[in-house]
């Protein structure tokens, strides 16, 4: 009998080992284990034998029983694997073909470099103001400082619209300075505002743009000297150019609405035609600043005598160029989708100090 | 403002390199624009001697010279007639740059002789435009030495930007001062000469205004001189002029040049001979005409000032002389005039005639009104030196106008508003010497103004010229402290919705645009038009007249650009401005966008499709949601503005009035009319539209995430066209607000089997309980409810 066991187990492994795909192992299962299987079998005649015989041979039959499940069991997995691979062999896609197409925006290096100063501008304590692109002459130009025949008007080229106020003609903002007006207006110092926006000025050529953007900046209170007006600036260039020495040059220069009025240079060098921002030779204006001229104080009701502060402006656009490396100002609003792809930002660069090391 | 730097020396006595007074020039505000070294131009020439001119072999007008260059002796061909034997010029040699005539040269045959260099014209090294012979130079200069001192042409000339405020510095003087009191040199006082006139002159001058235009020319000084001679000026006066860019043009012209750029002190020199009667200062009458001396005729009004004689105008104040009365070769008697004119009047009088001038642009900024006599006296000597003739009486009409203005500068000041301390000695020595009287007086200084410097119009000008003249770069650089150690946050909740919506639209894949905000008045009219108040009275071109009442034709057209040039199926979307009326009420910022042509490109797994209203909806709504608050779920109706396609287009509006977004197809006429020929759909978003919420609070409400199963159960209605499927899903949605957790569309369908009308539409409605499985006899009676709410609010009938 144990023999018989042996010659089973020993039949059985070749049945498993040679079978070739899952059907034809389970035709062993159900030979060997099935109702009518041989071991089956073997095990339901074990009733009719002696107490001691049916003892020894029912441990025997239930060892021989575990081992064909197991080996069972074991080329189940083999094959299942195999055929697994096989599918897979055959489903295989060619990467290569290109994804379904997803179109990403970009983000215009106007608006990038805006909210670039937003970011550097807020952690100095700046908040944004805002204002009208059609003025009245008093905001634009009376009340800093600019009275109607002062030459300074002249080299505004200003549009004019047919609306008036006040016997005056309204016209397009030719600065975002009337802004620190209203801010001044509404507001009892301290002030500590920027003030993004468009602008307009009467000329188109090569390197003006009848529309463009500045920034301006604007600090009241009652000890704000030029030596900060350096310090904010000086620091503003660094981070906004991620030069950590950029030299920066303050020189004496003339706007109605400030006094001192100082022009703003950063270092660059112009070595075989190519513009590099950072050490060297030559200069570059990119600011006008100075202390805010009392008299556009007092315009405002401020009194002159106990506060002051200092404001600056700048070109969003010229800020633009020079980090970026844009060579033509009117490209900024041709809308040319290959200019706007390769000079325009990823959706998510969203500029902040404290995201990344350097903007 | 050009001038040579050995013009500046004779009037600051200064041991500074040229580098150091570039950068005091800047420092002080006077800012270097270009510096032009005259040596460069002509530093590879040298004084040649002609050892002997022969006739060329095979041309009549030729000649080979010999010439000796100081190393060698060379053979060139020479065309000019006054190149002779033992003649000395400037030679060129091969390889050397011709500037005038932009070659360099080189090596060449002319009519079989070898030429070996060049002797130069005037023309040839930007001198004139003198091309008649070769330049003679004396023969004493050594052979091979410098051209540029042979030449005089060994100054450095410097170019200036001036701001509007100091016209003081469009004279060399004034330049002069102010870098001496920067410590640049000593400057050294002018000598005033004082001419005993010898007769009454005959002309008289008479200032004929009324009291209201008295201040166009208060006063009047001049001499009548007889008897001159106005030939070429003196080479000295020559070269000065034209090392600035002027073009010399006689003695008489040049002299009042002179003082123009050296002293700011622009005057005029009439013909005596061709003034009929005397000299009438007065305004001109409307209709009047001058034929002025750029050869141009003025029509002028009763708001300019001329200078008349008995019958006609002869000269427009302070702009330019008349041709009439002007000075010529055969001049022999003159009238000297040193007026003071209206900075105002001479400045509308330039503008309105659109005539600018060397004399306009000082008189405009102001010209020194204490600097009447004297000027007169400089200018009658160098007449009287360089022309000769006999000096009148010295003419003086009207009266000075008060300059003087004082002005307290308080001790505390410099540092307060400077952040920077300046030794009292120093800041009382600026001033001085920039002209200002200064008395120390207990706290501070008593100041009166020059009589040069009109700009200087209270204390913080005081601070700046002390400040200026100190060097900015003496303020120490102090950080801008900001109120408590972390930032605030810049911006408001509308500019943070912008931006939230320009990165949500890029990241949707259109691209921004930054536009114009004015546009042709057609294209306006297009969308809703303009009101008349914002046109553009000076716009840059009639396609950019006025302000845009939509971004959409912006975007529209830049499409159409793209696509003209091949770059298809493009988005744009612009945030700007929009505007209704002059009022800052009038102007809205909106999101605007436009996708063109093709949604969906063919690929190779995917079909085509075209864009159409519901990517543009998609859009909204997706900007919507990042704005977030009440408009995340807005209403929408049907239809938009009159520049969208009637049916297919929506608008979304919170209650009846506030229209938050339009979106919808580009009305096809609207497209023709711009000649655009390709699908568009846009949308407008109006961010200023949506509301701010009022105390907003972090906390958000307790959500009860159920544990039982949600299950779904589909539905399809016929209803009438005129019904919209939001009808449908409302109504569905309200049958039980407390189990209904979604609807959503999952089909429409019209024809076939469907009575023409109707339209079949298929929702999933999602069934979310909360407090226990639902029963099968639950969900039958829900289901119940959905079939007859729908039924009773949209007519629609369960399709069997």
């Amino acid at each position: 009998m144990i023999d018989n066991i042996i010659v089973i187990k020993s039949e059985f492994s070749n049945l498993i080992n040679d079978a070739e795909n899952l059907e034809v192992l389970e035709e062993v299962r159900i030979a060997a284990l099935g109702k009518k299987g041989r071991i089956t079998s073997l095990m339901k005649n074990l009733g009719q034998m002696k107490p001691e015989e049916r003892k020894s041979m029912g441990q025997n039959l239930n060892i021989l029983k575990q081992e064909i499940t197991n080996l069972l069991e074991i080329r189940k997995v083999e094959l299942e694997t195999t055929s697994l691979n096989a599918r897979l062999h055959k489903e295989r896609v060619d990467v290569t073909l290109p994804t379904r197409p997803e179109e990403l925006g970009t983000i215009h290096p106007i608006s990038q470099t805006t909210d670039e100063l937003i970011s550097i501008f807020g952690e100095m304590g700046f908040s944004v103001a805002e204002g009208p692109n059609i003025e009245e002459d008093w905001y634009n130009f009376t009340a800093l400082n600019i009275p109607i025949d002062h030459p300074a008007r002249q080299e505004h080229d200003t549009f004019y619209i047919n609306a008036e106020k006040d016997g005056q003609r309204m016209v397009l903002r030719t600065h975002t300075s009337p802004v620190q007006i209203r801010t001044m207006q509404k507001h009892e110092p301290p002030i500590r505002i920027i003030v993004p926006g468009r602008t307009y000025r009467c000329d188109h050529d090569a390197t003006h743009s009848p529309m463009f953007h500045q920034i301006e900046g604007l600090v009241i209170d009652e000890t704000t000297h030029m030596g900060h007006l350096k310090g904010c600036l000086i620091e503003m260039c660094r981070t906004f150019f991620g030069i950590e020495n950029l030299p920066v040059r303050f020189r004496p220069s003339y706007f109605p609405f400030t006094e001192p009025s100082a022009e703003v240079d950063i270092g660059c060098s112009f070595g075989n035609g190519i513009l590099k921002i950072g050490e060297g030779d030559d200069w570059l204006e990119i600011l006008g600043s100075g202390m805010v001229n009392p008299r556009v104080l007092e315009n405002c009701g401020i009194d002159s005598q106990k506060f002051q502060g200092f404001a600056f402006g700048m070109g969003v656009e010229r800020m633009a160029m020079l980090k970026y490396g844009i060579p033509d100002l009117r490209t900024f609003y041709d809308s040319d989708m290959r200019w706007l792809k390769h000079y325009g930002f990823q959706p998510f660069d969203i500029p902040s100090l404290v995201g990344r090391a350097s903007l | 403002m050009k001038f040579s730097l050995s013009w500046l020396k004779e009037y600051i006595d200064t041991d500074k390199n040229l580098d150091e007074i570039l950068h005091w020039l800047t420092m002080v505000g006077l800012e270097v624009e270009k510096v032009e070294d005259q040596t460069q131009l002509v530093k590879d020439f040298v004084v040649g001697h002609i050892v002997d001119a022969k006739p060329h072999p095979d041309a009549d007008r030729l000649k080979v010279l010999r010439v000796k260059t100081g190393i060698e002796i060379l053979e060139v061909v020479c065309g000019a007639p006054n190149a002779r034997s033992d003649m000395k010029g400037i030679f060129a040699c091969n390889g050397s740059y011709i500037p005038g005539l932009d070659v360099t040269l080189k090596t060449t045959k002319i009519r079989g002789v070898t030429s070996n260099g060049m002797m130069l014209s005037e023309r040839e090294v930007n001198l004139s435009d003198d091309h008649e012979g070769i330049i003679e130079v004396p023969n004493k200069l050594e052979t091979g030495s410098s051209a540029a001192e042979a030449l005089g042409l060994t100054d450095i000339i410097i170019d200036i930007a001036i701001t509007p405020n100091r016209g003081d510095c469009l004279g060399i003087y004034g330049i002069a001062r102010d870098l001496a009191a920067a410590g640049v040199g000593i400057l050294k006082p002018i000598k005033i000469p004082d001419i005993k006139g010898g007769f009454e002159s005959p002309i008289k001058v008479n200032l004929n205004f009324n009291d209201a235009d008295k201040d166009a020319c208060p006063i009047f000084t001049g001499r009548y001189i007889r008897n001159v001679k106005n030939g070429e000026s003196p080479q000295w006066l020559k070269d000065k002029i034209s090392a600035v860019g002027l073009r010399p043009i006689s003695a008489l012209v040049d002299i009042t040049n002179y003082m123009t750029i050296a002293h700011c002190r622009p005057l005029h020199v009439f013909d005596a001979d061709k003034i009929n009667g005397n000299i009438n200062i007065r305004l001109a009458q409307a209709g009047e005409k001058l034929l002025a001396l750029d050869g141009k005729e003025y029509n002028l009004d009763d708001k300019m000032t001329v200078i008349a004689d008995d019958h006609n105008a002869e000269a427009l104040a302070g702009v330019m002389g008349g041709e009439n009365s002007g000075v010529s070769k055969k001049t022999i008697n003159v009238m000297l005039e040193t007026a003071y004119f209206d900075p105002v009047r001479t400045a509308a009088t330039g503008r309105k005639l659109n005539l600018q001038s060397d004399a306009r642009f000082r008189f405009e900024r102001g010209v020194d009104p204490a600097f009447l006599n004297d000027a007169t006296e400089i200018a009658t000597q160098m007449i009287l030196d360089i022309c000769g003739g006999e000096a009148s009486k010295i003419i003086n009409v009207g009266q000075e106008p008060d300059w003087r203005k004082k002005y307290f500068l308080t001790n505390s000041r410099i540092e307060k508003l400077g952040g920077v301390e300046v030794a009292p000695d120093r800041t009382q020595e600026i001033l001085e010497k920039l002209g200002f009287e200064v008395s120390k007086v207990d706290g501070g200084w008593e100041t009166i103004t020059p009589s040069w410097r009109y700009d200087i119009a209270g204390e913080a000008d005081l601070v700046e010229e002390v400040l200026r003249i100190n060097g900015f770069d003496n303020i120490p650089i102090v950080p801008l402290e900001r109120e408590g150690s972390l930032p605030k946050g810049a911006i408001n909740l509308t500019q943070d919705r912008r931006s939230r919506t320009r990165r949500t639209l890029a990241h949707r894949g259109l691209t921004e645009a930054v536009t114009f905000s004015f546009l042709s008045t057609e294209h306006a009219d297009l969308f809703g038009g303009s009101p008349k108040n914002i046109e553009l009275v000076n716009p840059i071109s009639s396609e950019l007249d006025i302000m845009r009442p939509s971004i959409l034709p912006n975007l529209i057209n830049a499409i159409g650009r793209n696509s003209d040039k091949g770059y298809n199926n493009t988005s744009l979307f612009e945030i700007g401005p929009q505007f209704s009326g002059e009022n800052p009420n009038d102007e809205n910022i909106v999101a605007a966008g436009i996708r063109s042509q093709q949604a969906k490109l063919r690929t190779w797994n995917e079909a085509a499709r075209d864009v159409d209203v519901f990517d543009v909806k998609a859009d909204v709504l997706a900007v919507l949601n990042q704005i977030g608050g009440p408009v995340a779920s807005p209403q929408v109706m049907q239809g938009a503005a009159s520049w969208y396609h009637p049916g297919k287009s929506g608008t979304f509006q919170l209650g009846p009035q506030k229209i938050i977004a339009y979106f919808g197809d580009i009305h096809p006429a609207v497209l023709k009319a711009m000649n655009i020929s390709i699908p568009m759909v846009a949308f407008e978003i109006y961010l200023d539209n949506a509301p701010i919420p009022k105390n907003a609070v972090n906390a958000r409400p307790p959500i009860n995430i159920s544990t039982l199963q949600a299950l779904e159960r589909d539905f399809a209605f016929v209803i009438e066209e005129a019904i919209t499927a939001d009808q449908v899903v409302r109504a569905a949605f309200i049958a039980d607000r407390q189990l209904i957790a979604d609807v959503t569309v999952f089909d429409i369908f019209k024809g076939k089997t469907l009575e023409t009308g109707n339209v079949s539409i298929g929702i999933t409605v999602k069934f979310q309980p909360k407090e226990a499985t639902l029963t099968e006899d639950e969900i039958e009676n829900t289901c119940k409810k959905i079939i007859s709410n729908v039924s009773k609010q949209t007519g629609g009938v369960l399709r069997g």
